[in-house]
């Protein structure tokens, strides 16, 4: 019981990382329908940046926080602004490869900025781990699912009840008439890059008192992300969560009782069989066809 | 049609040119008097922490014995080619020393998969390899004309296991990292750990960039040994000795000396007091008590190094620095001829160098003992020598 708890608590965390990942594939996902292959690099760049702020320059965890998220906010416009929007053709596929790209020339200058090693920051609250039936749930894990549950429900709101986020919804269902009633459909999409790429850097602070952040961090972050996603349909917000506190769950749940090695492999090998089963994923419309 | 004269023009000229070439440079090139040493370190890359003071020491060693007059009156000049840690780059690199630059003997490279790629060059051409990378593999079983500096995981392995002995630990659970250091560090964990009475209870393992491994741990903890042993490299073993410290489990941990290196502490914080680790003495040589035949050669070497290079010295550069001493005692005498240099070598025991003691053989072209470790705990933020 006490391992089963373990395991479980475990899973919530890292699923709840897996989820703000997701969110952020979605969000951009429900807005242009495009999936950014360097979404995790935005993730590396939010937990390296608030390193260097809180711990390199000495700047009050608050403020380094929203200094980060800020941060990596501007290169995702930087981002939109000078590789997505001027290529001349964008066709799908021209704009997943420069994802692509632009997540190994991160990468890439991650390694110049911050070097090969790994580095670490200190919890972000002293408390003690929370003892429950013997099983330790730690501070740092619940304030990660308080800020994934909120951030979920602040932009369901923002889609549902606010002009601009319903704006984006409509941009996202049909260009032109959007374009038709007045909605600055280029603006959306640059906002829709925001967005996401500020999500990422959630993910990304949030982590950084758990584990070791690397240059190369994001690489395996955006897969389990991604795969969440897909799990929860993309697109879907809802999803995004379901999908990343599921995957979480059962890796935790499969190194628990099969095998550790296997971690990885339960992972994509539950997203295989969800595509393969329903490839709209289980929060996903039914009309989205495959690619 | 081509006449003669064009024909003489076009094509006999310039071969008759690039022939005087040949003959008229060729000597020129061996006929230096100087003895050649290949080197073949990843200078950058991945591995640039181990190729980099690497090749900085050979280079020093070198500079040292020249200074002193060089080898029976000959000069040693070295031709050093970076691998970047790569196996199919270190092949290339290990053609070009033998064929074109025609060194009498090579040292590295510093990894182990390109270590194992290019051994077969060195043995159908003949040519003395001091391999610079801990794999066991490399020398073992022996080849006539391959042999390393570095220690391997068996002898890490062994330090651990007597240090758990002496403390009465019979049971352990371990947990590796998926990669080749990893997988070579479980077998050898497995394998020797009948000879010591010790029982493997759980084996779990962990991908190389995982950010939580509270699962192994929790599933480790079930089974109730007596002691946890983590074989890995950064940062994965830091996550594990937080997550242990979180989870409130008391009991030892014991870390690998892929670790060994005080980054390790940095990345851990608090949860790395208390964890005991292996490590060779070049980490700790001002502790080591006066009796210890290795602390004069080791304190001169750090000297020497960090004047000349103004940075702390690294645990890795010594294995380039003892390939070049024991080098330096094989090539006396042997009038640059390579098989005299691998007999002297096999030859050489009791030379006391940078990671150890070397006793080669026939049958060993290692020569380190499981003394060439020393057993380190963590206090305060820095290293402790365990009796």
């Amino acid at each position: 019981m006490q391992e089963l708890l373990q395991y479980i608590f475990s899973g919530l965390t890292n699923g709840a990382i897996y989820a703000v990942i997701a969110l952020g594939f979605s969000i951009l996902y429900g807005a242009t329908r495009l999936i950014n292959f360097a979404h995790g690099e935005f993730v590396m760049l939010g937990a390296l940046g608030l390193i260097t702020l809180w711990q390199g320059l000495k700047i009050p965890l608050a403020i380094a926080l929203v200094l980060a998220v800020l941060g990596v906010a501007l290169i995702g416009f930087l981002f939109e602004r000078l590789a997505i929007r001027t290529v001349s053709r964008p066709e799908p596929i021209v704009l997943i490869i420069i994802t692509v790209g632009a997540s190994i020339f991160l990468r890439g200058v991650g390694m110049l900025v911050w070097g090969k090693d790994a580095h670490s920051a200190p919890a972000f609250f002293s408390f003690a781990p929370i003892d429950v039936m013997g099983a330790k749930l730690l501070a740092q894990s619940i304030w990660i699912l308080v800020v994934v549950v909120a951030l979920t429900f602040a932009l369901h709101a923002f889609f549902k009840k606010t002009l601009v986020g319903k704006a984006m919804t409509a941009a996202s269902i049909s260009k032109k008439a959007a374009w038709l009633t007045g909605i600055p459909y280029e603006w959306m999409i640059l906002l829709a890059f925001v967005l996401s790429t500020a999500t990422g850097a959630v993910a990304g602070v949030i982590i950084t008192p758990i584990t070791m952040c690397s240059y190369d961090m994001g690489t395996l972050l955006g897969l389990k992300g991604f795969c969440s996603a897909m799990l929860g349909g993309l697109g879907s917000l809802w999803g995004a969560l379901a999908g990343g506190i599921v995957l979480g769950v059962l890796e935790s749940l499969g190194a628990g009782f099969l095998s550790s090695g296997y971690k990885d492999a339960i992972a994509f090998g539950l997203l295989l069989a969800i595509l393969y089963i329903r490839p709209s994923g289980i929060f996903g419309a039914k009309d989205l066809h495959r690619f | 049609m081509r006449t003669w004269p064009t024909i003489m023009n076009r094509i006999l000229k310039p071969a008759l040119a690039g022939l005087i070439c040949l003959i008229g440079f060729t000597p020129l090139a061996i006929g230096a008097d100087a003895y050649k040493i290949g080197g073949l370190f990843s200078v950058t890359g991945r591995g640039s922490f181990l190729g980099d003071p690497e090749k900085k020491s050979m280079e020093m060693a070198i500079e040292a014995i020249n200074q002193a007059g060089g080898i029976d009156g000959k000069l040693l000049e070295t031709v050093i080619y970076d691998t970047e840690g790569d196996p199919q780059k270190a092949v290339s690199g290990i053609s070009r020393l033998i064929n074109k630059d025609e060194v009498i003997a090579i040292i590295g490279p510093s990894n182990t998969p390109p270590s194992l790629a290019v051994k077969s060059f060195a043995e159908r051409a003949g040519v003395p390899l001091i391999s610079c990378a801990a794999g066991i593999t490399i020398t073992q079983p022996v080849t006539p004309w391959t042999f390393k500096t570095a220690q391997s995981d068996a002898q890490a392995v062994s330090a651990v296991y007597a240090h758990m002995k002496g403390r009465n630990i019979k049971t352990i659970g371990i947990l590796t990292v998926a990669d080749s250091f990893g997988e070579s560090g479980k077998q050898q964990l497995l394998s020797q750990a009948p000879n010591f009475g010790i029982k493997v209870v759980c084996e779990e393992s962990f991908g190389a960039k995982d950010t939580d491994m509270t699962a192994q741990l929790t599933k480790i903890r079930k089974e109730k040994p007596e002691a946890i042993v983590c074989w890995g490299t950064n940062p994965g073993p830091a996550v594990v000795a937080k997550n242990a410290q979180q989870l409130g489990i008391d009991i030892p941990l014991y870390q690998s000396h892929g670790v060994a290196s005080p980054n390790f502490i940095k990345l851990a914080g608090d949860a790395s007091e208390g964890i005991y680790l292996p490590t060779g003495k070049i980490l700790v040589a001002g502790l080591l008590p006066e009796t210890d035949s290795q602390k004069p050669v080791l304190q001169k070497y750090i000297q020497e190094y960090e004047s000349r290079y103004q940075q702390p010295v690294s645990g890795f550069g010594g294995y380039a620095f003892d390939a070049v001493q024991l080098l330096a005692k094989a090539l006396k005498g042997a009038d640059g001829d390579r098989n005299k240099i691998r007999q002297a070598l096999e030859n050489i025991t009791g030379h006391v160098g940078i990671s150890g003691v070397f006793n080669m053989s026939e049958t060993e072209h290692n020569g380190l003992s499981p003394e060439a470790f020393v057993m380190v705990r963590i206090q305060n933020g820095t290293w402790a020598l365990e009796p």
